[in-house]
């Protein structure tokens, strides 16, 4: 077992990520891309915690950190979700242009 | 993690199959209840790979708050704002695809080269395994304290946030005279109301 697979497949979780992030039409699969990108980044830090600091493992107390804000970036994405589906709605990204130009 | 090198190998392929395979369902399918569920299945896998990593304090916060919070979060959102519609089509929505897919590719490979020719410093210490959740306890109360008082501020202003934004702001017109239909409207206050409320 090496750190470079784990940081492969975390790479690898990324792009995908980007991917949905700028192809998506659905704004709740927009949210659920974030969230996939999150987890590359945990395991990028979970990966290092366990390879390069096994003693302090301060990878895994960032990790935590991380989870609780990705629950809170939830929370308040799917709301803004919810009120701009009942002004406009809809939940097509194309057409959520309130703050373009 | 006492497993033999073996397993560890193996589970970690079936674990990065998993991840990887449900992460595209999650990007590539139609349906988007579909794509919800393999992201549920996305974590999960994701909390295996914290194992293989002797992170087991993570591995069930990551269970925890990622399938049992945020997963089912998203999935009562779907089923909230789950209309069928037809998507209008965009100019150039092929071309944006590929390109995007190229970036994206591009994007890998070079975090790919990154990895593999970099000589990371890898530490011989053994794990701290078993005793991380006690590690991660010490560093919570002593060098990471005021991150984590901060956290809980935080994650406060979030709950009254995604109040605030989700709640509606009308009062349904067609109030009824009758008791019951009252109960189970649950309706709000304007907002008007309120502010001229708190002049007094």
């Amino acid at each position: 077992m090496q750190l470079q697979y784990f940081l492969l497949i975390a790479a690898a979780l990324f792009c995908i990520g980007v991917f949905g992030l700028v192809t998506s039409r659905n704004a709740v699969r927009v949210l659920m891309s974030i969230e996939l990108m999150l987890n590359a980044v945990n395991l990028n830090l979970m990966a290092f915690s366990n390879y390069v600091d096994p003693k302090e493992i301060k990878g895994q107390v960032f990790t935590t950190f991380i989870i609780a804000i990705a629950a809170a970036e939830a929370a308040v994405g799917l709301a803004i979700v919810l009120a701009i589906y009942r002004n406009r709605d809809t939940v097509d990204m194309e057409q959520f242009n309130l703050l373009k130009w | 993690m006492n497993l033999a090198e073996g397993v560890q190998i193996v589970s970690f392929g079936i674990l990065a199959a998993a991840v990887l395979i449900s992460a595209l369902g999650v990007v590539l399918l139609k349906n988007v209840v579909y794509s919800a569920f393999l992201l549920g299945g996305s974590f999960i896998s994701m909390a295996g790979l914290y194992f293989l990593l002797n992170a087991d304090f993570v591995a069930a916060a990551q269970v925890l708050v990622y399938v049992g919070a945020i997963n089912v979060l998203i999935l009562f959102a779907i089923m909230l704002v789950n209309k069928q519609e037809e998507y209008a089509v965009v100019k150039g929505a092929g071309v944006r695809q590929v390109a995007t897919g190229l970036v994206c590719l591009g994007l890998f490979a070079l975090l790919g080269t990154m990895v593999v020719s970099t000589p990371w410093a890898i530490s011989s210490a053994t794990p701290a395994g078993d005793s991380s959740i006690v590690t991660i306890g010490i560093h919570f109360f002593t060098d990471f304290l005021l991150p984590f008082e901060l956290v809980s501020v935080l994650l406060l202003i979030a709950l009254v946030g995604a109040i605030v934004l989700a709640r509606r702001e009308f009062v349904p017109e067609n109030l009824s005279a009758s008791g019951e239909d009252e109960a189970l409207m649950l309706p709000e206050r304007q907002r008007e109301m309120v502010s001229s409320r708190d002049d007094n």
